[in-house]
């Protein structure tokens, strides 16, 4: 039994899977393609930068502890979400973001804008024991981020593989970014007038209390401290041309 | 006589080539294991060399003594029997972990403060045991039986099918020890590293060859319906998975890559793949398990072969469209989110088509549902996908998702499809082809695989009911205003109010981890070869072939 022409891709595995092709690709192409070439896709604002080497490096440990599946990074353009986060999260803030960190769960608030929320002592006794400031917490604590010294033997690297996936970090940031990590971990040495230079309104100072190391929790505060900073929402035009 | 000495010579030149293959892969294990940039990747490197190495021993002893491997003659059912078994154990460890993360966001002390068991890396252990190593095996060893079957044809390849077994579970031990070291991509249920996506594309495109190989040298005109799925879950994963991986390796040996995209690119390219590891993996593949197991067990035809034509064609039209609902109010484009939802919706109609045909299948059979639990255990589970099939629309509706979004609400529309779809279409064929693959006349227990179905079934009541609740509550306690109109919940109030729901959650998950295991032990005492408890309460299609009085042709086949 069969029904008309449909018998013929019934009885040609290859062309059944040639019209497979075909029809699965479609919707993919008009729906990822566009995104590339249209200009509107991503605002034009002022005050983006790439990560510094060392937001960088918190940011890698972000995502190696699996952060993002409790806390998303995309505040809604809806009247509660702007009010208890901030201003919506635009597609500029995260047009570095090799891969991005929206999120899809909450079970842990918004981090977006979570920059500047909260000080280094806070976020320093979060992460080791998130209880001991937020007693009604689900969050696993972290304590040994704190102990563990960043690993940035390879930051040049990095950065070079980001700028080779489109992230624009000049040979210059390239060639400093051993000393950048230093200079913003709060080390005596480091010269923070190049680091600014290089990353305007980066922080620099020990995010965990102990200028002499470069622990992976001075990272990841480092990553929180920045986060949803470097717009300029002043000189942003709403009206502007996006496809909001 | 000439055909003997050429078909003599390809059997050379596969042995050939496939202790070649694992020559090399020996030698890229010991260099990975030696000069690998970080322990991770040395760590993977002596996996690789562990299991390539027993890998060329095996064949290089079969080829000194001069030995074939096994019969060669019938179907190919050895790498089956191991794709069962693997699947049962998949299962337990995937539900198992699944469950132990449901306890730890009830009682964060189960995190115990250290890095390999917190939460963040538990849940893609959890989310890639259950789909991938459970529901991929589950799925590679269906379709490997079903295509020979309806095909009339053995598995093409000699040591392929194997390579595809063995190399798959490589590529989820990988996988699952590369989490808990900390190794991961962050795209959910893409997290494994550019090199294990490598490892998995290598193991893809075997299997698709063996698929379409043994497609092609079939006895029957005509290609079985069961089989146009499998075949376009087969690709269309693979178009998926190379797609949304591609990446820049930081260094050759070691583990850490930056994806190719960046932001909103990145966010609609991982929501094609992601809302498409459902629609191909999770619904596709699954749909032609219940394309032959359905018809096979009830003893009757498809209820219409031209609403397969129209709801195949249909749905995976229409599914690759569907990922932008991940997405509502974000940065993505407007445009891009309403197209999303429109597709979505429309997806409603293709997916209760393949319902449909699934349910009335029974036709002139209802009676069987009271009688025979694995087919009540099938045709349950195409009712869940029914039900999530309609759910899912809905939560896709941009104000609908407006609450929806970001809450347990979609955990539990996941789990009422995982849980009710995949893993009881995936049950329901295990416990046919246990007796039908080791040559039994019946299950062992057919009153076990009623406490396996009524326990996972309440299991999934729970928590799904459970995660409505917390999700919609959630939802609206962070919309909710107070008189003066100021926000009414801080953020920590809507996570306290979770707890009671966490808990029922994590019940729920226990019953049906217990569900599974007595399973397990039913599956082994079948397959061992014990006597059936319960032989004559069975209907007569629970035996192997070669037991059934008066062989019935059944109209799959």
């Amino acid at each position: 039994m069969s029904w008309g022409k449909h018998d013929v891709l019934e009885k040609s595995p290859m062309l059944m899977l040639v019209g497979i092709l075909i029809v699965v690709s479609i919707g993919g192409l008009i729906e990822i393609a566009p995104l590339f070439w249209l200009s509107s896709t991503v605002e034009k604002v002022q005050g983006m930068r790439p990560y510094s080497p060392l937001e960088l490096s918190g940011r890698n440990i972000y995502i190696r502890e699996g952060c993002y599946l409790c806390h998303s990074q995309m505040i809604r353009s809806l009247r509660d979400e702007v009010e208890r986060y901030g201003h919506y999260s635009l597609a500029a803030e995260s047009m570095y973001d090799h891969p991005f960190q929206w999120g899809s769960k909450r079970t842990g608030p918004d981090l977006a804008r979570v920059g500047g929320k909260y000080s280094d002592e806070w976020h320093r006794a979060h992460m080791i024991d998130p209880r001991s400031v937020v007693p009604e917490s689900v969050m696993p604590g972290y304590p040994f981020l704190a102990e563990r010294e960043l690993d940035y033997d390879d930051i040049q690297d990095q950065l070079k593989t980001n700028a080779t996936v489109g992230v624009p970090y000049t040979d210059e940031m390239i060639e400093a970014a051993k000393a950048d990590v230093e200079a913003q971990a709060g080390k005596d040495s480091g010269d923070v007038a190049a680091l600014l230079a290089r990353y305007p309104k980066a922080q620099a100072r020990s995010f965990d209390g102990d200028p002499e190391k470069v622990t992976e929790l001075d990272a990841l505060v480092a990553y929180m401290q920045m986060l949803g900073t470097l717009v300029d929402f002043a000189s942003f035009d709403e009206a502007g041309p996006n496809l909001r | 006589m000439a055909a003997t000495t050429q078909r003599d010579e390809w059997k050379a030149l596969s042995d050939i080539l496939a202790i070649g293959a694992a020559a090399f892969l020996v030698i890229l294990g010991l260099v990975l294991a030696i000069a690998g940039a970080d322990p991770a990747m040395k760590f993977h490197g002596c996996l690789l060399l562990g299991a390539s190495g027993l890998a060329l021993l095996y064949m290089l002893t079969l080829f000194v003594e001069g030995r074939e491997p096994a019969d060669t003659s019938g179907y190919a059912d050895g790498v089956i029997r191991a794709g069962v078994i693997a699947t049962v154990f998949w299962g337990i460890a995937g539900f198992l972990v699944g469950d132990i993360i449901a306890w730890q966001l009830a009682f964060p002390a189960l995190n115990f403060d250290l890095p390999w068991t917190s939460f963040g890396r538990l849940r893609p252990v959890h989310t890639s045991a259950v789909i991938f190593a459970f529901g991929g095996n589950a799925l590679i060893a269906t379709s490997f039986y079903v295509v020979q079957r309806t095909c009339r044809a053995r598995l093409a390849g000699k040591w392929s099918p194997w390579f595809v077994f063995w190399g798959y579970q490589l590529f989820i031990v990988l996988a699952a020890t590369g989490y808990l070291l900390g190794v991961t991509q962050s795209k959910e249920y893409a997290e494994p590293e550019w090199y294990v996506d490598l490892w998995l594309t290598a193991v893809w495109v075997v299997y698709f060859l063996v698929f379409i190989a043994t497609v092609a040298k079939r006895k029957e005109p005509h290609v079985y319906v069961a089989n146009w799925f499998y075949l376009a879950f087969i690709v269309t994963v693979a178009i998926l998975h190379i797609v949304n991986n591609l990446a820049v390796p930081v260094s050759l040996l070691g583990t850490k890559s930056y994806i190719l995209y960046s932001g909103v690119q990145d966010a609609m390219t991982q929501w094609w793949y992601g809302h498409n590891a459902v629609g191909f993996f999770l619904t596709a593949g699954f749909l032609g398990m219940m394309y032959y197991f359905v018809p096979k067990r009830a003893e009757r035809p498809i209820y219409s072969y031209r609403l397969s034509v129209v709801h195949f064609w249909s749905l995976i039209f229409i599914y690759i469209w569907a990922g932008p609902h991940h997405l509502h109010y974000t940065a993505l484009p407007d445009w891009a989110q309403t197209l999303g939802m429109t597709f979505s919706i429309i997806l409603w109609m293709p997916s209760w088509g393949g319902m449909i045909n699934g349910l009335m299948t029974l036709s002139g059979a209802w009676d069987k549902l009271r009688t025979d639990p694995v087919i009540r255990m099938l045709i349950v589970a195409v009712a869940f996908y029914g039900m999530s099939t309609f759910e899912g629309p809905l939560m896709s509706i941009k104000s609908v998702n407006s609450l929806s979004h970001y809450t347990d609400w979609t955990i539990g529309h996941v789990h009422s499809g995982a849980l009710g779809w995949v893993a009881f279409i995936s049950f329901g064929a295990l416990y046919c082809l246990v007796p039908w693959l080791w040559h039994r006349k019946a299950l062992y227990s057919q009153r076990l695989v009623e406490w396996h179905f009524w326990i996972s079934t309440l299991g999934i009541v729970l928590y799904i009911t459970s995660m409505w609740v917390s999700g919609i509550l959630q939802g609206l306690m962070w919309r909710a205003y107070d008189s003066l109109g100021f926000l009414e919940y801080s953020f920590v109030e809507t996570v306290e109010a979770m707890h009671p729901f966490y808990i029922i959650r994590a019940v729920g998950g226990l019953l049906f981890v217990l569900g599974s295991f007595l399973m397990a032990y039913n599956l082994w005492r079948t397959a061992r070869g014990d006597q059936p408890v319960d032989a004559t309460d069975q209907p007569s299609v629970a035996a192997a072939p070669e037991f059934r009085p008066g062989e019935y042709t059944a109209p799959a086949e």
